[in-house]
């Protein structure tokens, strides 16, 4: 019996009961779909808060107030709350080695007004390189310079979200460079409009306004108040990252004589970490979806199973019948084989497709850019090609080794 | 070339015993032409499926071609029914859902005859069947109860056995088509030398081979040679 042969006998035996060999396969369709379509959606999940995390700034480390705290869970004490943190710090750690820019923060909630509107946002006092650290682009004007923060200047630069709030929702199509805003009760000049970033995950940059570090400080911090609220170092490379990172720590451990680091007063926040924990959620989110999927899957080989079962038994006298004309029962156990991988394998097909076209559609409707990876595409096929041959096995086994006048006498 | 000695076969189903066949010792030559005859429940269909190596003895010996089958595994038993033997059963011969033509050219498939030469090979063995081209796309339900007969005579034949084993290859067919049927197991036994082992409960028939064997109750009763068999060609003749 050659391999044409036997694509020939299963398409007849398959097509012979077209209605059952379709149900059958919807077991699997469904199996592969779903794991094809979820996995694609945890990649998409996935990707995404990467992006967002990255769109952050590059290399970033933050240097927050208050004692160390785990990532995730933990109490930590708000941000801001703790004082420990000084301008002073911010100067010394400019001069750590491979330090490519540092921006002092102090951010609170204020009233915003405009004539005719308002509204409560972050505002941030921030330093000039700022803009730098965290990718800021401008939309018009320019952002904070050092000397308006050595001035004293109210100048801010405001996100569009912030503008159509103030302005209208078509603010940001209007000049408004030299208009002048209220915050606080304090009056200042916008002297920029920050490009939309689109906002997702952490912190919508959108909806913020900056001021001058000095000027915040000056203003809003209260009486001689230096503390700030969080400290940002661009690092010249992720490879120096750890390096900037434990020398920041020594450096700030020795500024505020502590000799003991698990008592340290402050916290420095990884970006690579970051990144690194949230993938690694994602990615048991991910998993956690691809077994689901899987458990569905099984299903679909147990209906495998079933049905080559049933057929084994309906056609008990055809496999008598056939090992009289001289089948082996080689030639029998290939058979029935073939008929179930087929199954699984033309399931796996149109499983795939769909999948795509579910992840397609999970695309368009905009919630998350789904990503069918090849892995899970090769997977799939792979897995569907394993269940034809697992859960075909014990019926083709059970038909050929049937004795041949048993089988043709069998009612 | 068949020789069997002492065989019997007992049905047992629960405490119960049933003898089918009780001591039977036969011997059947090469290129000889034998009609197994017997009431009904008599073992015929047991003793063919004995000799077609479907079924085992439960006590005897059988030699095929001097070789015991009984030692023979499944692998071996499959060859010899493939290579050497052609069956005609008494009932449920055909695949179903499966055109006529596929039903012939099965047997060359599992013999692994080259694709280009089976459709030919088929389309011969049921025309000397007695079948006409128009039935050869019919699926197994779509023909008569003595259309199946033939085709199945026609898969018999088709791989060329040394032996075929038919158990009432006439028992639908009317008396005319009977002769067709007799004419080509008879010219395939004169003409190519094949063994042919007929059951039948019919005396008309079984006068057409050269050895009649009567089986009653399991046992052989009468074995005899016929020394002047009917010529089913001849006869045929006069019908038209
Ligand atoms: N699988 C079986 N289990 C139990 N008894 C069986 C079995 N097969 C056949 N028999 C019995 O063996 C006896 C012989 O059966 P067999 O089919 O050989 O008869 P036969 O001579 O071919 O009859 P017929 O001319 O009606 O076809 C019968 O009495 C039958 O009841
Ligand atoms: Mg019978």
């Amino acid at each position: 019996m050659t391999t044409r042969d036997l694509i020939e006998e299963t398409q007849v035996a398959l097509a012979a009961n077209k209605v059952r060999s379709g149900l059958t396969m919807l077991g699997i369709i469904i199996g592969i779909a779903s794991v094809i379509a979820l996995t694609a959606v945890g990649q998409g999940a996935q990707n995404s808060i990467s992006n967002s995390i990255n769109s952050l700034g590059s290399n970033l480390l933050e240097v927050l107030p208050g004692a160390a705290r785990t990532i995730g869970f933990g109490a930590s004490s708000g941000r801001g709350t703790a004082q420990s943190l000084t301008p002073g710090d911010e100067a010394a750690i400019a001069s750590v080695p491979n330090v490519a820019a540092v921006s002092g923060e102090y951010s609170g909630r204020y009233q915003v007004t405009v004539a005719g509107a308002n509204t409560n946002t972050t505002v941030d006092g921030v330093d000039a390189a700022y803009a730098a650290i965290r990718n800021i682009n401008m939309a018009q004007g320019s952002f904070i310079a050092d000397s308006q923060s050595l001035s004293l200047s109210k100048v801010a630069v405001i996100g569009s979200t912030v503008a159509s709030d103030l302005f209208g929702v078509n603010a940001t199509s209007t000049n408004l460079i030299g208009q002048n805003v209220r915050i606080n009760n304090m009056q200042f000049t916008i002297i920029g409009l920050m490009a939309t970033k689109g906002g997702s995950g952490f912190g919508n940059q959108d909806n913020e306004v900056f001021i001058p570090l000095k000027t915040a400080l000056q203003y809003f911090a209260g009486n001689g108040n230096q503390f700030l609220s969080t400290i940002d170092i661009q690092a010249t490379s992720q490879a120096s990252m750890t390096q900037v990172q434990n020398d920041v720590t020594t450096l700030l451990l020795q500024r505020h004589n502590i000799s003991d680091s698990t008592k340290a007063d402050f916290s420095i926040l990884n970006q690579q970490d970051l990144v690194s924990t949230a993938s690694s959620v994602t990615g048991t989110f991910t998993t956690l979806l691809a077994a689901v999927a899987g458990i569905s899957l099984i299903v679909g080989g147990i209906g495998i199973m079933n049905m080559m079962l049933t057929t084994v038994t309906e056609r008990m006298r055809e496999i008598g019948l056939r090992k009289a004309i001289g089948a082996t029962s080689k030639d029998v156990h290939t058979q029935f084989l073939a008929e179930a991988t087929a199954l699984t394998f033309i399931g796996g097909v149109i499983g795939v497709v769909l999948g795509w076209g579910a992840s397609y559609l999970v695309s368009l409707s905009g919630l998350v850019a789904a990503q069918v990876t090849t892995s899970s595409v090769l997977l799939a096929f792979g897995v569907s090609a394993a269940i034809g041959i697992i859960f075909g096995w014990y019926p083709a086994r059970r038909a050929a080794y049937l004795n041949p006048i048993d089988a043709l006498r069998y009612e | 070339m068949i020789d069997l000695t002492h065989i019997t076969k007992t049905y047992t189903s629960g405490a119960d015993a049933y003898a089918a066949l009780k001591d039977v010792s036969f011997s059947i030559d090469e290129g000889a032409f034998v009609a197994i005859m017997g009431p009904s429940g008599s073992g015929k269909s047991t003793l063919m499926h004995i000799l077609g190596c479907l079924d085992t003895p439960t006590t005897g010996t059988y030699r095929l071609d001097g070789k015991d089958v009984s030692a023979m595994n499944d692998d071996e038993l499959a060859g010899i029914r493939k290579n050497k033997i052609g069956f005609v059963f008494q009932a449920f011969n055909l695949l179903p859902r499966t055109t006529v033509l596929r039903n012939v050219v099965l047997p060359l498939v599992y013999a692994n005859v080259p694709r280009n030469e089976r459709a030919e090979r088929a389309k011969k063995a049921l025309i000397a069947a007695g079948l006409t081209e128009e039935h050869f796309g019919h699926l197994s339900n779509q023909i008569s109860g003595g259309q199946i007969q033939r085709v199945a005579i026609a898969r018999a034949l088709v791989n060329d056995p040394a032996l075929i084993l038919a158990d009432e290859p006439t028992g639908n067919l009317d008396s005319r088509t009977s002769l067709v049927v007799l004419g080509t197991l008879q010219a395939l036994n004169r003409e190519h030398g094949r063994t042919i082992v007929l059951i039948t409960h019919e005396t008309d028939i079984a006068e057409h081979a050269n050895r009649i064997i009567r089986l009653k109750d399991g046992a052989v009763v009468a074995d005899e040679q016929n020394v002047q068999p009917r010529d089913a060609a001849k006869e045929a003749a006069l019908y038209v």
